[in-house]
């Protein structure tokens, strides 16, 4: 890759850098996702700088196109973590579902005519307005 | 799937003892103002005896006004959450005002409430799931028509719960169930939400869990109101996400076997 090429990558990760460090300072982003995203754009802007990292880091894998080893990285970190996407999307959605469900039973009507049910229950107790 | 477990139940109410023996109707609704007022009546008239619930899941129509307009109680759900949701919600409220029985109901007219004892009496003889089921009778088939392809892929749920749980079943797909206060607390704590799952999969994990289940025939009549709400594509999505499900659940019965095995 051409240098201009590197500068322009290196330039692109400090702009994402310097906006995901924007996010947290608004607390828009929980740091342990910050934590994730930085660490991985301070390892794109390291091997930018110095693609000869890279090139060994791939002949040391036995890759002869040094791009492929850094795709090949890069593709199964993004799969790992939308695959931990999900597994925090489902458990959110069994929470919010919970909530639901105990919202509408607290606001729910108590059971009808308490004259057959000698159970007296906080509803049926005379509330002072 | 993740399942968030509930906290112990139930974080509204004190359990009162004595309307253990009481039975509740629970109608999950959505969008059914025109056929809900017509049904709670025809309840009200057949079974006075039974305390009814509608649980409107999140409908934007009136029909939790038509419920409370008939004097029944209203659970409103925020957003909507599907059947299993719905019927959650009524597991939840059934246990927390102290019933000790449950009869899942639709709310569009499709069930018979003449039925209901019927199926209460399966419950007295000592089931735990009771299935109203369209095609347990002799002469089945015939009256209610459900197409060829959701037929054939009933069909081949009904055999996936027929290998997994060992038991044959008529008609696993019924939404018109009773159920014993055990089965109660059981499905309160956690029940199946996506569409097949309140009826297929809720009905495997009863059985895997040891609970008795029947099966008493019924006869349905033809939505009174409404289309059928899945069409074929999303339809075949539901039943291989369904058949999924199944499947996944199959090495925990078998890790529950053998530990009942080494408990011996």
């Amino acid at each position: 890759m051409s240098t201009g090429a590197h500068v322009f990558i290196l330039l692109l990760t400090v702009f994402s850098l310097l906006f995901i460090v924007r996010m947290v300072r608004r607390n828009q982003l929980p740091s342990r996702y910050a934590l994730l995203w930085l660490s991985i754009g301070v390892v794109i802007a390291f091997l930018a700088t110095f693609p000869s990292v890279l090139d060994r880091i791939a002949s040391s894998l036995g890759i002869a196109y040094a791009p492929g080893a850094f795709f090949l990285g890069a593709i199964t970190l993004l799969l790992l973590i939308v695959v931990h996407f999900s597994w925090e999307l489902a458990r959110l959605d069994a929470r919010t579902r919970l909530l639901a469900e105990e919202l509408a039973i607290l606001r729910a009507d108590p059971p009808r005519d308490p004259t057959r049910s000698p159970v007296s229950t906080a509803e049926d107790q005379p509330v002072d307005h | 799937m993740v399942r968030e477990q509930a906290a112990p139940l139930p974080l509204s109410l004190p359990v009162p003892p004595a309307r253990s023996a009481r039975t509740l109707v629970i109608l999950p609704a959505l969008n059914e103002e025109a056929a809900l007022a017509a049904v709670l009546r025809e309840l009200a008239l057949t079974c006075p005896q039974l305390d009814v619930l509608v649980v409107d899941d999140g409908s934007t129509d009136a029909t939790a006004g038509v419920a409370r307009a008939e004097g029944v109680p209203v659970a409103v759900l925020a957003f909507n959450l599907g059947v299993g949701g719905a019927l959650q919600t009524g597991f939840r409220y059934a246990i927390a005002h102290g019933y000790g029985r449950a009869i899942q109901f639709d709310a569009d007219g499709q069930h018979d409430p003449g039925q209901v004892p019927a199926l209460l009496a399966a419950l007295d003889e000592g089931a735990d799931l009771v299935i109203g089921s369209r095609f347990a009778a002799p002469e089945a088939g015939s009256e209610y028509d459900v197409g060829r392809l959701r037929g054939g892929a009933m069909g081949i749920l009904r055999l996936a719960v027929r290998v997994l749980s060992g038991r044959s079943f008529s008609d696993t797909s019924s939404g018109f169930r009773a159920f014993s206060a055990p089965l109660l607390a059981f499905y309160a704590a956690d029940y199946p939400n996506e569409y097949l799952g309140d009826t297929v999969e809720a009905l495997l994990l009863a059985c895997q869990a040891g609970f008795r289940v029947v099966e008493v025939p019924v006869s349905m009549r033809v939505r009174a109101a409404g289309t059928p709400s899945t069409q074929n594509l999303k339809l075949a999505y539901h039943y291989l996400r369904a058949l999924l499900s199944l499947l996944s659940r199959a090495p925990v019965r078998r890790r529950e076997r053998a530990m009942r095995r080494s408990l011996r």
